[in-house]
């Protein structure tokens, strides 16, 4: 823990004393300083929590969704080879095209803009989630399934008892990165086609010219991508109990 | 129960009758058993040891219902569990210990051990409760019901599997290498263990492994088998009185019997080492 304080506290340091020293390009940089105090003047206008809730409410609903369909997707395509067989091919078809080359396209099907941005969310929710718990399904321990079968547990026995909870894992990790691949796409998506919310406050920044709001907004998705993602990982542990905390 | 149930008292007379398994009859053609016999009477502890690759796990898992074999059949008490035209499947009369552990880790302790009977619908939650803790504390573990797996060391983890395999009332159980990553002293608490629960309830063991020293200590009959493709080479009648404890080991007839199985495995060994076998598990 302190050595992670510790590395934060050096690079804000470092960055401090660039300003200060008004080294090279990073000089006309606003210093931590000036970003802290932006901030503070930031969290007192309705506009920057309106974005907060804008952004935010995108990641959730787009990030939902993409693992509410992602998990089960995922966990039917693991137990079943013929679904598998004809869906995977698919789905390895659409997942090397980057969420964000859905823009446009979702822009034009999708009738309301808000819309699209969650489509696009929701695209790389999925994929980061049903390619992670597709790979937690196969890397169950075969023995397991055959103490199980020698039990005589049926199929759906097998899915509850040992398919699923050996998933949870995976489903973890799958949700944690999407939740950060969530905050890239929210942010780029509202940078291209926003009129509102974190990546639009950064856009605005940069077409303002100002730099300390553009690091107001980066500092602020920032701090976004860390919570949700620390929430996802205690939520993981809770639901993990067996697994020895290190 | 721990008595051993009417069902288990009779029953678990295992009938091998020239069974062959191939893999990939098509490509590589690997023949694992050849014309594999054995009889296996009601209740005897059978050893099975072999060089590396010699069919011995193969032979396990068809016994379990994992793998079918090529040709012959596999009876179990008059009643065919494997042949031409029959599929088989695995069952709870036939509970495998396997090599690396099985345990479901996100299971406490007291539910893997329950879970068989209780899923079999042959005991009730409380029934299955009461006989695991008997058991479980026959073999010194009391207290760790409520534990993970991943919180247990290996001997115990090896216990309560065992023990998890006795609850299911099996009428044969099939142990493939369970000790084999133990250490030394473990392995032979292990296998003290492993007797007194034998003793307890005279279940048929089909007991798999590499260990010559272990099969003679354990085992009423030990089958030494040749390096592949696996063929019965030698077996040897261990007439070791029971209950046994580990000072058998220093006994003159268990150096007899054990400069017997040497002899009769020394030279499947080496052509197996020289044929370059792999590890076949």
């Amino acid at each position: 823990m302190w050595q992670g304080m510790f590395s934060v506290f050096v690079l804000f340091g470092l960055w401090q004393a660039a300003g200060a020293l008004r080294v090279g390009g990073i000089g006309d940089i606003p210093t931590p300083v000036d970003v802290a105090r932006a901030l503070v003047d930031a969290t007192q206008t309705s506009r920057y929590w309106s974005s907060w809730a804008i952004s935010g409410e995108r990641v959730a609903i787009g990030f939902l969704a993409g693992t509410l369909i992602g998990v089960p997707v995922a966990l039917a395509l693991g137990m079943n080879r013929t679904l598998r067989g004809i869906v995977f091919p698919v789905m390895e078809t659409l997942r090397p095209v980057p969420p964000l080359a859905w823009v446009p396209l979702s822009i034009l099907f999708w009738p309301t803009l808000e819309l699209s941005i969650i489509f696009v969310i929701f695209l790389g929710a999925f994929f980061s989630v049903a390619l992670n718990v597709l790979g937690g399904v196969d890397a169950v321990d075969p023995s397991l399934l055959r103490a199980a079968r020698s039990m005589g547990a049926r199929p759906r026995h097998i899915f509850w008892m040992i398919v699923l909870p050996a998933t949870i894992p995976a489903i973890v990790t799958g949700m944690a990165l999407g939740m950060g691949l969530t905050w890239e796409i929210v942010i780029a998506a509202e940078m291209i086609a926003g009129k509102a919310g974190l990546g639009y406050l950064a856009w605005e920044g940069f077409v303002n010219g100002s730099l300390v709001s553009i690091l107001v907004a980066m500092v602020s998705i920032g701090i976004g991508g860390f919570l949700s993602c620390g929430l996802i990982w205690v939520l993981g542990q809770r639901a993990t109990p067996w697994q020895r905390k290190s | 129960m721990l008595q051993g149930s009417p069902r288990s008292e009779t029953g678990g007379a295992l009938s091998i009758r020239s069974v062959g398994k191939v893999y990939d009859p098509g490509g590589d053609h690997v023949v694992a058993l050849e014309q594999f016999s054995l009889e296996i009477p009601s209740g005897q502890f059978c050893a099975v040891v072999g060089p590396s690759g010699c069919g011995k796990t193969t032979l396990l898992n068809m016994l379990a219902g994992f793998e079918s074999p090529t040709s012959g059949e596999i009876v179990m008490d008059d009643e065919i569990l494997a042949g031409a035209g029959k599929r088989l499947a695995p069952g709870a009369d036939r509970m495998v210990v396997f090599q690396q552990g099985a345990l479901f880790p996100w299971k406490t302790v007291l539910w893997n051990v329950t879970c068989g009977p209780v899923l079999q619908g042959r005991l009730s939650p409380d029934r299955a409760e009461a006989d695991a803790r008997a058991m479980l504390a026959r073999v010194g573990l009391e207290g760790i019901e409520h534990q993970y797996p991943g919180e247990l060391s290996a001997g115990m983890l090896r216990r309560v599997e065992i023990v998890r395999a006795l609850l299911i009332e099996p009428k044969i159980l099939l142990l493939d290498e369970p000790f084999r990553a133990l250490d030394a002293l473990t392995k032979s608490v292990m296998h003290e263990c492993l007797l007194e629960l034998y003793d307890l309830t005279r279940k048929t063991v089909f007991f798999v492994t590499h260990d010559l020293e272990e099969a003679i200590f354990l085992a009423d009959r030990v089958v030494a088998m040749t390096a592949r493709p696996g063929r019965i080479k030698k077996m040897i009648k261990v007439d070791l009185p029971r209950p046994r404890d580990y000072r058998i080991v220093s006994s003159e007839r268990f150096g007899q019997l054990k400069r017997e199985a040497v002899d009769a495995i020394y030279d499947e060994a080496k052509k197996a080492f020289e044929a370059g076998e792999r590890e076949f598990a």
